[in-house]
């Protein structure tokens, strides 16, 4: 299972004369750097927009999901169940009926090619699943605290920033982890919006990587490397968040 | 186990205001909820960004889908938005298309093998996950990785790794004593090395969902299957399938929807050739629509609003079966 991921790292490292040697070395022997001068070289303002968008994208969807999810879990509207099904939905509309609803609509507005239009169109990516998740987290606010604070003349708005926001870490953390590596992979809507223009996101720029050179797969597997970063970090600090979110994504109790 | 107590399911018991209602059954409970209308004011306040949301970024993307699938779209008309009503001329096109019948077969053996060999791995893995050894939560984590990477960057490396001429796998397959495959550039092959690199993607998603499942099931069972005789196979058998059974559907449904979907993975690694021998719906409509220097969103607008009909029933029935377990 993680041999891929070996073999990606191993291919970073290899010389561009030991790439097509047959059989391929097992181990980097001859270790190299280039790949990875290429990528500080080249692949530099791609990985900056790719923070950027993620950053924007994780904002978004907090801003958006957290109020949401309160409102569901405890303040009970009506209608709330009819939100929570349309939601539920959302998350199954494939991503290239999206992109084209997107690319027609930013096409008359100007917004192709722009972060603000791709920080948008990756937040569609998570925001379903945000307001699920934290509808579930905060449904375990237990009811007395929210009581008791509007006993003492707290009204939603408060409650909600000073009581359930505060209990919630665990829910924006979840969430922020999953919005920010989904806009960070996200391919289908780069490709679509934001192809050709100034700020284009890291993974169009391995894919014309790809296009343009394949014959330094040393560099193209080191900007995958890099590229891969982030997901390895949140691996390594949040793996508890991961699996409570994969978990939470598929059975929601 | 862990995964639930961090996501507290709802607890109605917790919400109550403590008055004198005792177990209300569920009808009497929703009027005794009734909340004064103030604060149906708040909860829609809280709502209302995300309703504005949707109807914008998603049902809007969606209708003008949908319009775009009924109109004889080109470049030009977009910009000057003189494209004329066809009504279902593109579904037509669609369906008399040379490439119909080959996406169609495609999407379904990609989405069917996928699912068969993401879940059987997933759940034997799960299961040897159950025995606790050391390092075995560092292990399980790790094995998350192949989900977490971004599609592109797992697509890239598996096209290296198949790669005719310097593939490892090529060489590993020289190594005993068969001949080079051509697994991306062969028409006979293409669609087989896509379903190999989603199922790798695939596979630590089912891990996770189905060992979460595992955990819910209560270790006497195991311990009074020992005590009368069965072997592992048959505790397997007997116990463990029957009682993830609930867990199982929804995995593999949940996977059906979005294996209907994967693009990514196939646009970078064939494109969907040669010759339309790995196309699925998914790549047939980004096709349509980018994929040529002469963009006919129309047809590709229909072939995608097909896909959302297909993932939608998909995702009903989806949401049937966990609306059922929810109340059993």
């Amino acid at each position: 299972m993680l041999f891929p991921v070996y073999w990606m790292l191993n291919v970073s490292f290899t010389r561009d004369q030991d790439m097509r040697k047959s059989p391929p070395g097992l181990f980097p022997t001859d270790a190299t750097l280039e790949g990875y001068r290429a990528v500080v070289d080249q692949q530099l303002p791609y990985l900056g927009t790719s923070l950027v968008i993620g950053l924007g994208t994780v904002v978004l969807t907090v801003a958006l999901a957290a109020p949401a999810g309160y409102a569901l879990a405890k303040l009970r509207p009506r209608g709330g169940g009819l939100l929570s099904f349309v939601l539920l939905a959302a998350q199954m509309i494939p991503g290239i009926i999206m992109a084209m609803g997107f690319y027609a609509i930013y096409l008359s507005l100007g917004l192709l090619q722009s972060v603000p239009g791709l920080i948008v169109a990756d937040s569609t990516l998570a925001v379903p699943f945000a307001v699920l998740i934290f509808t579930a987290f905060m449904s375990g606010i237990p009811g007395e605290l929210l009581q008791a604070a509007k006993t003492d003349g707290a009204g939603a708005v408060r409650t909600f920033w000073s009581i359930v926001m505060p209990m919630s870490r665990n829910a924006v953390v979840t969430v922020s982890l999953f919005a920010f590596l989904w806009s960070w992979s996200d391919f289908i809507f780069a490709s679509t919006l934001a192809s050709g223009g100034a700020h284009q996101p890291i993974t169009l720029g391995i894919y014309q990587y790809i296009g343009n050179n394949n014959q330094e797969w040393n560099a193209i597997m080191a900007t995958a490397v890099v590229a891969s970063l982030p997901a390895a970090v949140i691996l390594v600090l949040a793996q508890r968040y991961v699996a409570a979110g994969v978990t939470a994504g598929a059975v929601k109790d | 186990m862990k995964h639930t107590t961090q996501l507290p399911d709802r607890r109605p018991v917790r919400d109550r205001t403590g008055a004198a209602t005792v177990a209300a059954p569920p009808p009497a409970r929703t009027t005794a909820r009734r909340r004064p209308s103030s604060q149906q004011w708040a909860a829609w306040g809280f709502l209302a960004p995300v309703t504005l949301y949707l109807a914008l970024f998603y049902a809007y993307p969606l209708y003008r889908n949908i319009d775009l699938s009924l109109r004889n779209y080109t470049v030009r008309s977009f910009v000057q938005g003189d494209a004329p009503f066809t009504g279902l001329q593109n579904y037509l096109t669609v369906f008399d298309d040379p490439t119909f019948a080959p996406a169609l077969l495609h999407t379904v053996v990609f989405t069917v093998v996928s699912l068969v060999f993401q879940y059987a791995i997933g759940l034997a893995l799960a299961v040897f996950f159950t025995q606790h050894f050391r390092l075995s939560a560092t292990l399980r984590a790790l094995f998350l990785v192949p989900w977490l990477l971004p599609l592109i960057v797992s697509a890239s490396t598996w096209s290296w790794m198949l790669n005719s001429d310097s593939g490892i796998v090529n060489a590993a397959l020289h190594a005993v004593g068969i001949g080079p495959v051509n697994w991306l550039t062969s028409p006979d092959w293409s669609l087989t090395s896509v379903i190999l690199a989603n199922v790798w993607i695939g596979v630590p998603f089912n891990l996770v969902v189905l060992y979460s499942g595992l955990q819910s099931i209560p270790a006497s069972l195991y311990e009074a299957a020992a005590l009368d005789g069965a072997n592992a196979w048959q505790r397997f058998w007997r116990i463990t399938f029957p009682l993830l059974r609930p867990v199982s559907a929804i995995t593999l449904l949940l996977g059906l929807v979005y294996t209907l979907k994967v693009f990514d993975i196939i646009w970078i690694m064939t494109k969907g050739g040669p010759a339309d021998s790995s196309t699925t719906f998914a790549t047939w409509s980004y096709q349509l629509g980018f994929g040529n220097l002469l963009p006919a969103f129309g047809p590709g607008a229909a072939v995608g609003n097909l896909l959302v009909v297909a993932a939608l029933v998909f995702g009903l029935v989806y949401m049937r079966v966990q609306r059922k377990q929810g109340l059993s």
